[in-house]
């Protein structure tokens, strides 16, 4: 980082903000207390360089201070601090170039070659006023390196020959779509998904088991194990769930009276379940009350077996909890059996 | 809870406040913590890492400045925590730090202004390594203005920020600042403007490094080859403590000494940089005017010249006492031209209305300097602190800014560092609503008189519409005597003290030089209106070739405050005393002396031989009680009783015309200063600056 001054020359002795301007200055100086109004200073320098062509010259800097009540001095030190800050005249389009480790490995330096090459060096403003570039540290789209910020927007995915193009319809004066200048959506991958690709997975087609209990089934009927057409469990299934749509959202805590209607009760209201259990016996397919209180003494020894101990069930009586909770008898099941912890 | 906690410092158990810091808590135990950006005096910045002290069990070392002992806590078993001062760890702690700072710091010592009294140089040779391990390019930092008193040579900084403290908070212009970052990181003033403080010399003194020195003093002189004398400054009636350092017959530089009461460590700039008008101007012979040219005679010719022109009726004679009068000369003065029958005499050049009433306590600053710290209401009247008494200004500063003083201000609106509510420009705002809504709650109320306030026909009415005010408000209670008068001038108190006031039927300042007196004699008072003297004969006895020489008929040089031991009473009333530095120019005496070789001359001799002699008779005899008894210390609030009874108005009403500034120019205040290139400097950008404020 090099000595930053203000240029003083270019700055002029005058700035005044755009009037549309004001109420932005409105709405970053309503957050601050009356006394504590000089804590807007790095949003009103921010504004101030928009709204004077990209750079913070001396009368900028000034004006803020005045609209701040601040010793110029104070404001100096946080403009020079920042170097988004920039304390010298930019170009219409001026490229931050980001030349950190990942973009550098990516090739920022060839870049750089461009840069000096089209425009000069850093700082520099052409002369028709419309490029000039500085090298910035990392910007923070590293999986997209080698990157530029030109303005308010970043081109990534660069080659010099990219980034020439580039700088050269600016010069001319046409815009130029923002994003990877490869053939690429945003961070997905380069020519497009290689993976998942199959389009069934995508069209529902393959969503031959309708009746899973993790899908969404607004007026439900009350299903029954046999209905769920789940296989027989037989061990760990790790059941591939086709549909993204997050059925399985837990996160919300289901209530009481709501958890009859819903696809899911909180089999944790069973003393005994906790939360690991509740995903197993969910991953079996068990993942309502009724479900367990369904249960035969033959199912029960074969989830026993399954998730590994021996009488629990029983001596926990987790069927006859699920069936007080399955008819809705929730104060009763508390009482006789005390409620489950999360 | 309690308010102490106790800690042990180098296996010494010691229980401090907790509001300590552990650096306070390590001295109070005799422990030295070196330190760069720590000052007792400013807020606490922790930024130079240099004074890492080891505790028991933390992880790594801890800077004691910014350790506050109330945040500690003990160990586990409920005892003391162990905080060691010395040893290996603290050692090596150091001299990381020490390595560090030197990377940067440029091996210019030899060149270097601050050699041999630096902080960074002391504790390199008692902290740091022998070597350097640093074979990268140093840092250079370009080199900034801060204008006719600060020189700078950056690249020495360590970036302590005490200059970046001490502007914002003691001296009340947020004008520097530490710009740009790491190692770019500079300390600047805005666009390298000057600084626009009176106070801007101190930081000279709070840099630890050369990086501020002073710009007159450079290259002059080092340290060790100077005569240190601590003395009195006597650019204001605040009577700051200085040293004076000289160097064979010249004064080098002048420095504050720390004195709690009165300047705390702090000194203005007029006071410190004025020492170059000491060696400028200097009358070093008596001379005597023939044929409209002073020519440069032999003391017994000028004595009889003198001599000569006192030879009239005593009612025609005239006596001015200059600002810078010392008790010595006034006394001897007095006592000769009382001896010859002469009423009008006058130590008030200004014409002030005060000292008439005889009582002590109506001119004096009853509620100390030190005083406002303690205040929580000040109101001044016609008096601009900034200039008149600079330092002290930055005490009401403080007060208003750490304490809970609020200030209120009639007369001029000036810019004093901190806000005021301004209640009016002219003396009838005295009586006004605002003035007793303003003291409403007020525990210890603070009424301050400015010299501007009281150099007015209505003069004598505003002190005792003051007084009364003080009075009304609870401003003279037991323990405080909240009414004072604030001086601009160092000899004033002291000629007041002495009585050097126009006899009954002798005249005033005014009336002396604009009657058409014979022979008007000038003690220093150059700041008078000498334009109706007409035909009289003049008699000047001064240091400096100023505005009373040049009209003068017969000059008598005399010493400055650096070449005498002379005793001065500050505003406070608190007596003390300069010390001789340098001998005087040429053949120029101490003011007494001159008087007493006069009073032979006249046949009329004084009953005093030495100085010690004069000064005993100011004393007064044993168990007698004057303004001169004590020395050092200020009466404050013992004065109360004499407050309470009323002043005489003097028949003038409170006028309505405004009050006018009591100093045109802070930095040319007196023959001292207006013979002082630095001070001619300063007052020129001054006037510039004040210029273009006004132009906007």
């Amino acid at each position: 980082m090099a000595l930053r001054r203000f240029d003083i020359e270019a700055g002029g002795d005058r700035f005044a903000f755009k009037p549309e301007t004001e109420e932005k200055i409105a709405f970053w100086r309503g957050k601050y207390p009356a006394d504590k109004q000089r804590s807007a200073v790095i949003p009103l320098l921010w504004l101030a360089q928009k709204d004077n062509a990209g750079w913070l010259s001396e009368p900028a800097m000034r004006e803020v201070a005045d609209r701040l009540e601040m010793p110029y001095i104070r404001v100096y030190e946080v403009a020079t601090f920042y170097t988004m800050f920039r304390l010298q005249p930019v170009g219409k389009h001026h490229v931050q170039l980001c030349g950190t480790t990942p973009c550098q490995l990516r090739g920022s330096e060839g870049l750089k070659e461009v840069c000096k090459k089209e425009i000069g060096k850093p700082m520099y403003v052409t002369d028709d006023q419309r490029l000039s570039w500085e090298e910035v540290e990392c910007l923070g789209a590293c999986v997209n390196a080698p990157m530029v910020q030109i303005n308010d927007d970043y081109y990534e995915d660069l080659t010099p020959e990219s980034l020439s193009a580039i700088l050269g319809r600016l010069r001319n004066g046409v815009d130029v779509a923002p994003g990877p200048q490869i053939d690429r959506v945003n961070s997905a991958p380069e020519g497009g998904t290689t993976v998942l690709t199959e389009p069934s997975l995508f069209d529902g087609s393959r969503n031959k088991v309708a009746a899973l209990p993790n899908l969404p089934q607004p007026p439900a009927p009350q299903p029954t194990p046999e209905a769920t057409g789940k296989p027989e469990v037989k061990g760990p299934t790790n059941v591939h769930r086709e549909e993204p749509a997050k059925v399985n959202d837990r996160a919300e805590p289901v209530k009481p009276e709501e958890a009859r209607a819903s696809a899911f009760d909180d089999l944790k209201r069973i003393n005994g379940v906790g939360p690991k259990y509740e995903q197993m016996l969910n991953d079996m397919g068990v993942t309502q009350y009724a479900h367990m209180a369904a249960w035969s003494q033959a199912k029960v020894d074969e989830v026993e077996k399954l998730l590994g101990f021996n009488d629990r069930i029983d001596r926990e009586k987790w069927v006859a909890q699920a069936q007080l909770l399955a008819a809705g008898k929730f104060d009763e099941h508390d009482r006789e059996y005390g409620r489950g912890k999360d | 809870m309690s308010d102490t906690f106790k800690l042990n410092i180098d296996g010494q158990e010691v229980e401090v406040p907790k509001s300590y810091t552990l650096m306070q808590a390590c001295e109070e135990v005799g422990a030295e913590i070196p330190r760069f950006c720590y000052h007792e005096r400013l807020s606490v910045a922790g930024n130079c890492r240099m004074c890492l002290v080891e505790w028991e069990g933390a992880p790594k070392p801890i800077a004691s400045c910014a350790e506050i002992v109330g945040n500690m806590r003990p160990n586990k078993d409920g005892s003391a925590p162990i905080i060691r001062t010395k040893g290996a760890y603290v050692e090596k702690a150091r001299n990381g730090v020490m390595e560090f700072l030197l990377i940067n710091h440029p091996l210019d010592c030899p060149i270097c202004d601050q050699g041999g009294e630096c902080d960074l140089q002391d504790q390199a040779v008692a902290y740091g390594r022998a070597d350097s391990r640093y074979d990268e390019n140093k840092r250079a930092v370009e080199d900034k203005n801060m204008g006719p008193l600060v020189k700078t040579i950056m690249t020495r900084c360590i970036q302590c920020t005490r200059c970046v403290r001490f502007v914002a908070e003691v001296a009340g212009v947020e004008e520097i600042g530490m710009i740009s970052r790491g190692e770019s990181a500079e300390i600047t003033t805005y666009l390298e403007k000057s600084l626009t403080s009176e106070l801007s010399g101190n930081v000279i003194d709070l840099c630890p490094v050369g990086a501020l020195t002073s710009k007159p003093y450079a290259f002059n002189a080092r340290p060790w080859e100077l005569r240190k004398t601590s003395s009195i400054d006597v650019m204001d009636a605040m009577g700051a403590a200085i040293r004076v350092d000289a160097k064979g017959d010249a004064v080098m530089r002048i420095l504050p000494e720390t004195s709690e009461d009165v300047n705390e460590e702090w000194l203005s700039d007029k006071s410190r940089f004025v020492w170059d008008g000491l060696a400028r101007q200097r009358l070093d012979r008596p001379y005597v005017r023939q044929n409209g040219k002073l020519h440069a005679v032999t003391w017994p010719e000028a004595l009889d010249a003198v001599k000569a022109a006192l030879s009239v009726n005593a009612d025609e004679i005239g006596v001015v006492a200059g600002d810078l009068i010392e008790a010595e000369q006034a006394k001897a003065a007095l006592d000769f031209f009382s001896g010859l029958g002469v009423k009008s005499t006058d130590c008030r050049p200004a014409g002030a209305q005060y000292g008439t009433s005889g009582v002590r306590e109506h001119y004096l600053l009853n509620p100390t300097l030190a005083g406002v710290e303690e205040s929580d209401a000040l109101l001044l009247i016609g008096a601009n602190p900034r200039i008149e008494a600079a330092v002290w200004n930055a005490r009401i500063r403080k007060s208003w800014l750490w304490g809970n003083l609020k200030v209120a201000v009639i007369g001029e609106a000036a810019d004093l560092t901190y806000p005021y509510d301004h209640l009016g420009t002219s003396p009838d705002a005295l009586t006004s609503a605002a003035v007793v809504e303003f003291f409403k709650g007020a525990k210890r109320p603070m009424v301050v008189v400015g010299e501007a306030a009281v150099c007015r026909a209505d003069g004598a009415a505003i002190l005792a519409a003051a007084l009364k005010l003080a009075q009304d408000t609870g401003a003279i209670a037991e323990g405080w005597a909240g009414y004072g008068m604030l001086h601009t001038a160092a000899g004033r108190v002291g000629a007041l003290d002495l009585g050097f006031l126009p006899a009954e039927g002798g005249k005033a300042t005014a009336d002396i030089l604009g009657s058409g007196l014979k022979t008007v004699v000038l003690l220093g008072a150059d700041e008078v209106d000498l334009s109706k003297l007409g035909a009289a004969k003049v008699i000047y006895v001064g240091s400096h070739g100023d505005a009373g020489a040049s009209r003068a008929d017969v000059v008598l040089p005399c010493a400055a405050y650096t070449e005498l031991s002379a005793t001065y009473v500050n505003t406070e009333g608190r007596v003390q005393m300069t010390t001789r530095a340098v001998q005087p120019k040429g053949e120029a005496r101490e003011g007494w002396a001159i008087f007493r070789a006069l009073s032979a001359v006249m046949g009329k001799a004084l009953s005093y031989d030495t100085a010690d002699d004069l000064r005993a008779v100011l004393r007064g005899k044993a168990g007698e009680n004057t303004p001169f008894s004590g020395r050092g210390y200020a009466p404050g609030a013992k004065g109360v009783a004499a407050l309470s009874a009323t002043l005489p108005a003097g028949g003038a009403s409170l006028g309505s015309q405004p009050f006018k500034r009591a100093v045109a120019d802070f930095y040319l205040t007196n023959p001292i200063a207006r013979a002082s290139r630095t001070m001619a400097e300063c007052s020129a950008l001054a006037t510039s600056l004040d210029t273009a404020v006004a132009a906007e």
